[in-house]
Parts: structure tokens; sequence; C-alpha cells
């Protein structure tokens, strides 16, 4: 079955929304964040023989993207299930 | 055995093995040419995305990229695995659901236009064709190396088996190929890593090989580095040399182009449900971030062996007559000189050109000539020749598979020739992919001379122009076609514009000075995606919002209960 209500529907799609922007804050700042804007204070730390910054850059932010798209799609069937929208079969 | 005839025997065995996938895996109707009939399971998706993605430029040339740029080299890294974090969350699972064959269908049919359709055909074969002309360098390249065959020669070979299993198989022919080619490529990539990453560090994982010591010393490896790199005056390799709102609005770029990319998006299309489009995009990005962390590994081994081969253990310059062979063999190909500028009969490798430095080093032999400098053994170079053959295939047959699905889905189907049947529309679409083949084959064999310089454009305009327009196709529902069509109109000219400017009109112009807010032609594509999304908005809040039953349809595209398999209608 789809969706109970309209109101559901809304409260389905602001969940996605919310877990999305989450995730995407997260994406933002591994790459963006700690691999460039920050890079050289990081720089400063020693990480395993690397230093933070350029680990991130080269390294730690592609492990982070994987991460985070397991996590979104752990949350987002279980967020169907929840709704009853996920698909037959 | 020597290396030309253990290569003949590898790249041959891989490709009769593409060959009888093609065979196997022939397409009876448009819906398994166009998306393999939608039932590619998502582990099989995403090796086969891996490999389209995974061109000859990120399996020849990346490694090399980095290895010259140090840590620059981050914005290919992290542009070119970061878009897989949008296409999961905000692209795949969405364009699965809405179910269409294409690109400009989702274009099309959101924004109720035939206009915006076309704009979006327009893109996405200009955007593939730049493209395709890479790919058929590389092969080139590889073949004219290896094989010691005309460079023509070998692109006409590539050509002809890219035909054989992409006219006959359609996307289930190069979907099945293209997960051989990931298992090619993977292996030619990652083995001799492997290997020098145990003779140099002693650690038999590349990835934490490069942060470690190297052997006999309590030196790490990339502190020589460092060392070795401001010695020869170069920047420190763990510094950048590039600005860091360039390197920021590069990786962007990059990210979202990768996002924007029809070769890429229509893969999603091919799995049977929307929760399989999710999973792919993890499947994908797994099978790239095995290649893309070992690849700055590679980049730094070569580096310091590069270095060591050339300068010596003492950085006093290797005499000529003792270079190591494989100096030679690419000198052959003119992708290595030596210029003995103060006759001593020395090589030396160094950064300020009119004093110390003799040598001139292609950046794209640096994976080729890895297991050469690192003295590997001859069956791993010639691993690595078939590897490097299979990314280059594996992407243009993506590609060209874009190409005639334009052609014949989006301009005869949807737009010119409605009435026709499926089984006509088939013939077109296999008409489209060879002719498409031709000219690709064309440009590879007379390559135009700004192949290298057009790269940016593909992702500068894959990012100004379909990636704002899906996005607000998807998260904005009363988005209408007058502003989707004005941002993407906006995006492309302004983008287009300043990478032609910068790298045909007016070249010697294009110093960090002359650049806008000093973004790079490479990273403007980010600027393009923003004035894209500020215009569409505004024009919409000066015009009528989409009608009603395009926002119902947007409703339903994102939630994923009912997604049946893609179809035309």
């Amino acid at each position: 079955m789809a969706f109970q209500s309209k109101a559901d529907q809304q409260a389905y799609w602001r969940a996605n929304l919310s877990l999305m922007l989450k995730l995407l804050a997260i994406w933002f700042l591994v790459s963006f964040g700690f691999g460039i804007l920050l890079v050289e204070q990081l720089n400063q730390i020693q990480f395993f023989g690397f230093k933070l910054g350029f680990w991130f850059s080269q390294q730690g932010a592609i492990y982070s993207f994987l991460a985070l798209i397991l996590v979104y799609i752990n949350r987002m069937s279980a967020l169907d299930k929840k709704y009853n929208v996920e698909e037959e079969g | 055995m020597d290396i030309q005839t253990l290569t003949f025997i590898l790249v041959g065995l891989s490709f009769a093995l593409y060959m009888g996938i093609a065979v196997w895996a022939r397409a009876g109707s448009t819906q398994e040419f166009y998306i393999a009939g939608g039932h590619i399971p998502p582990f099989a998706n995403g090796m086969a995305t891996a490999a389209d993605w995974m061109s000859a430029a990120s399996f020849i040339s990346m490694a090399g990229l980095i290895s010259f740029m140090g840590y620059d080299g981050g914005v290919y890294l992290m542009g070119w695995t970061g878009g897989y974090v949008l296409l999961a969350m905000c692209l795949a699972p969405y364009l699965r659901k809405f179910g269409k064959f294409t690109v400009p269908d989702f274009i099309g049919d959101r924004y109720y236009s035939q206009t915006a359709r076309t704009v979006a055909v327009i893109c996405a074969v200009f955007i593939s064709f730049t493209y395709v002309a890479g790919q058929m360098r590389g092969v080139g390249v590889v073949f004219s190396r290896f094989l010691e065959v005309e460079i023509s020669t070998g692109v006409l070979i590539g050509m002809a088996i890219v035909f054989f299993y992409a006219v006959l198989g359609g996307m289930k022919g190069i979907t099945y190929t293209q997960v051989a080619q990931y298992c090619v490529m993977v292996f030619a990539y990652i083995v001799p890593a492997v290997f020098i990453s145990i003779m140099m560090t002693g650690n038999p994982i590349p990835q934490f090989g490069f942060g470690s010591d190297l052997v006999g010393t309590d030196v790490s490896l990339l502190d020589k580095l460092d060392g070795l790199s401001t010695e020869l005056g170069f920047t420190a390799y763990t510094d950048g040399s590039k600005s860091m709102i360039d390197v920021f609005f590069i990786t962007a770029a990059l990210m979202v182009g990768t996002a924007g990319l029809p070769h890429v998006i229509v893969r999603f299309f091919t799995v049977p449900k929307v929760s399989d489009a999710r999973k792919s995009a993890a499947w994908a990005l797994m099978f790239i971030a095995i290649i893309y962390t070992t690849a700055p590994a590679i980049a730094a081994f070569a580096r310091v062996n590069m270095i060591e081969t050339i300068n010596g253990q003492d950085m006093a310059g290797t005499p000529y007559k003792n270079a190591p062979s494989w100096i030679g063999n690419w000198e052959k190909t003119g992708l290595i000189s030596w210029d003995d500028k103060n006759e001593d009969g020395r090589m030396f490798y160094a950064h300020d050109k009119d004093t110390r430095n003799e040598m001139t080093i292609d950046r794209d032999i640096m994976v080729l000539a890895n297991p050469e400098i690192a003295g590997l053994s001859n069956w791993i170079i010639a691993l690595v020749a078939a590897g490097a053959v299979a990314a280059a295939l594996s992407t243009s047959a993506g590609l060209l598979l874009v190409i005639s699905t334009s052609i014949s889905h989006d301009l005869l189907k949807r737009n010119l020739m409605p009435q026709i049947k499926d089984k006509e529309e088939l013939i077109y679409a296999r008409l489209a992919a060879a002719v498409a083949i031709c000219i690709a084959g064309y440009l590879g064999v007379n390559p135009p001379g700004f192949v290298a310089q057009v790269v940016a454009f593909a992702f500068g305009l894959a990012a100004a122009s379909f990636f704002p327009a899906i996005i607000l196709g998807i998260f904005y529902k009363r988005m209408n076609s007058q502003g989707a069509i004005a941002g993407m109109l906006t995006g492309i000219v302004f983008t287009a514009s300043y990478i032609v400017y910068f790298k045909f009109l007016n070249p010697a112009a294009n110093i960090p000075e002359n650049w806008l807010f000093s973004i790079s032609p490479e990273g403007i594509g980010t600027l393009g995606m923003l004035l894209n999304f500020a215009v569409a908005i505004v024009v919409y809040k000066f015009t009528t919002p989409a009608p009603q039953h395009i926002q119902d349809m947007v409703e339903e595209i994102r939630y994923p209960q009912g997604a049946g398999k893609a179809s035309h209608h």
C-alpha cells in the first residue's frame, strides 16, 4: 500500500530531505572542509605517517563518501518500510 | 617471453572475452539496447558503472597527474569520487523511479518542452563526443607503445571491437563487457602497485605503504619525496601550488560534473528497482575507490622511482649510456626526451627549466611505464597494457551508446518521427551507433590538437547544464520550463565562453591574474552551475509555475513504490 495520508507523504519527504542534508553536510566537511579549507591546520597533525590534511584529500574523503552512501541506503530502506512505500517483489 | 608477445597474448585474450560476451548478450528490443532490459543486478551494475566511469584518463593519466601535482592532485581524487554521493542521494533513485531511457527524456518530459529536450540532446551529444575523442587517444598511445603498430592501426582495431559489441549488444552487451573490463582493469592496476609497495616500503597494501618508511631507513616515503621535491626546485609534494579557491572550484566542478554526465546517469536506469539504484551507487563507488585510493600511492612511488632513476641515488645524474631500457622505449614514442644541456652525458631532472633540467616527461606515461621503472617482470607490463585498453574501450562504448540513444530515441522517436515502431527504432539506434563509432575513430586517427584542452569542457558543461536542471526538476516541483531553459542556456553559454576564451582564443592570457575570482577554466563549471540555479529561480519567479500534472508527477518520483521497468511511455 502507498501512503496512508497526505500528511504521511509529506513527513516521508521531510525525513528524506533532512537525512540527505545531514549527510551532505558531512560530505562537504570531509572533502571541502578537511581536504581543502582546513588542510594547512590539519597538516600539523601526523596520522599513520601522513599529514592529516593531505590524507583526507587523497584517501580519507573517499572512504568517508563510501560510508555516507552506505548509511543513506540503510536509513532510506528503513524509512521506506516505516511509511510502507518499499517496492514490490 | 618478450613484452610484445606477452602483450599480444593478454590483449588478444581480453578481446576474445569481450567478443564472446557480445555474442551471448545480443539485444532484441530497444529496451535491451538502451537499458539492458532493466534486469541488471546492482552489484554488476556497480562494476559496469565503475568501468564506464574510469576512462583511459583515469587509468593512464590520473596517477601521472598526481605524481606531478602532489597535493593538488587531490582535486581529481575527491572530485571524481564525491560526485557519487550526489548521484546516490540526489539523482539516481529519483531518475530511476521516473523510469525513462535517457537524460534528455527526463528534461523534456519534466519541463514539458521540446525546446528543453533539444537543448539537452545537444549537450549530451557534445559532452560525449568531447570525451570519446580523448579515449581514442588513449587507445592509440597504448597500441603504439606496446604493440608497436601505427597509432591509426591501433585505433582501427579498437573501433572494430567496440563496433562489434556495442552495435550488436547495445547496453546489454556493453554492461557485461564492462563487468569483464573492470576485472581486467582492477587486476592490472593493483598488482603492480602491490609489488612496488612491497619493494619500496615492505607493506603489501599500497594505501598504507605510501605513508610508511622506506625499506631499510627510518625516513618516510612522503618526507623523502618532500625533500627531493624542494631540493630540485619543486614545491613540497604534500603542499600544493594552486590557490585554495581554485582547488575548491575545480573539485566542485568535477564532483557536480560527474553527477551530470549522461553516460554515468543512464547506467542507473538499467537496474530493476529504485532501491537497486541506491545500491548501485554504493557498489560503483566501492569499485572506483579500490582504484582511486591506490592511485595516489602509485603516484608517490613512481615519483621517487623516477627521480632516483634519472638523477641517481647521489643526485649527480645518471649517465645516459647506463640509462635503463624503459627510457629508450618511451623516447621512441616521443613521450620522453633528453636534452644534454651541460654536455656531461648525464641525465638530470629538476624544476628550473632553463638551467638544471634536461628531461621532458609526459605525465601520461607514469602508469604505463611504472612497472618498467620499478623493474617488474614482463607479464605485469603486458597486463597493464591490457588494463589500459580495457579502460579506454569500456568508456568509449558507454559514451557511444549515449550518442546513439540521443539520436535514435530523443531526436527521432521523441521528436521528429514519433510514429516509428520499436524494431525500426532499434535499426536507427544501431545505425547511429555505427556512425558515431566511425566519427570517434576518425577523431582517434586524426586527433584534433585540442583534445587534452577540451576535457574541462565535458565536466564544466555537464555541471553547468544538466545538474541544476535535474536537481530543480526533482526538489523544486513548481520549477517551470522557462526557468529551466533559461538556466541551462545561461550556464552553458557562460561556461563555454570562459573556456573557449582562455583555451582557444587567447591561451596566452590563461594565467591566474586574468581569471575571474582566480578560478581557472577547469573550475569555472562550478560558477556556471551557480549561475544556472540563480537564473532558473529568478525567471521562475516572473513566470507561471509548472502545471499541476507535472507537479503530481514530481510528487510521485519522490518515493520508490510503483517503479516499473523503465519504458517509453
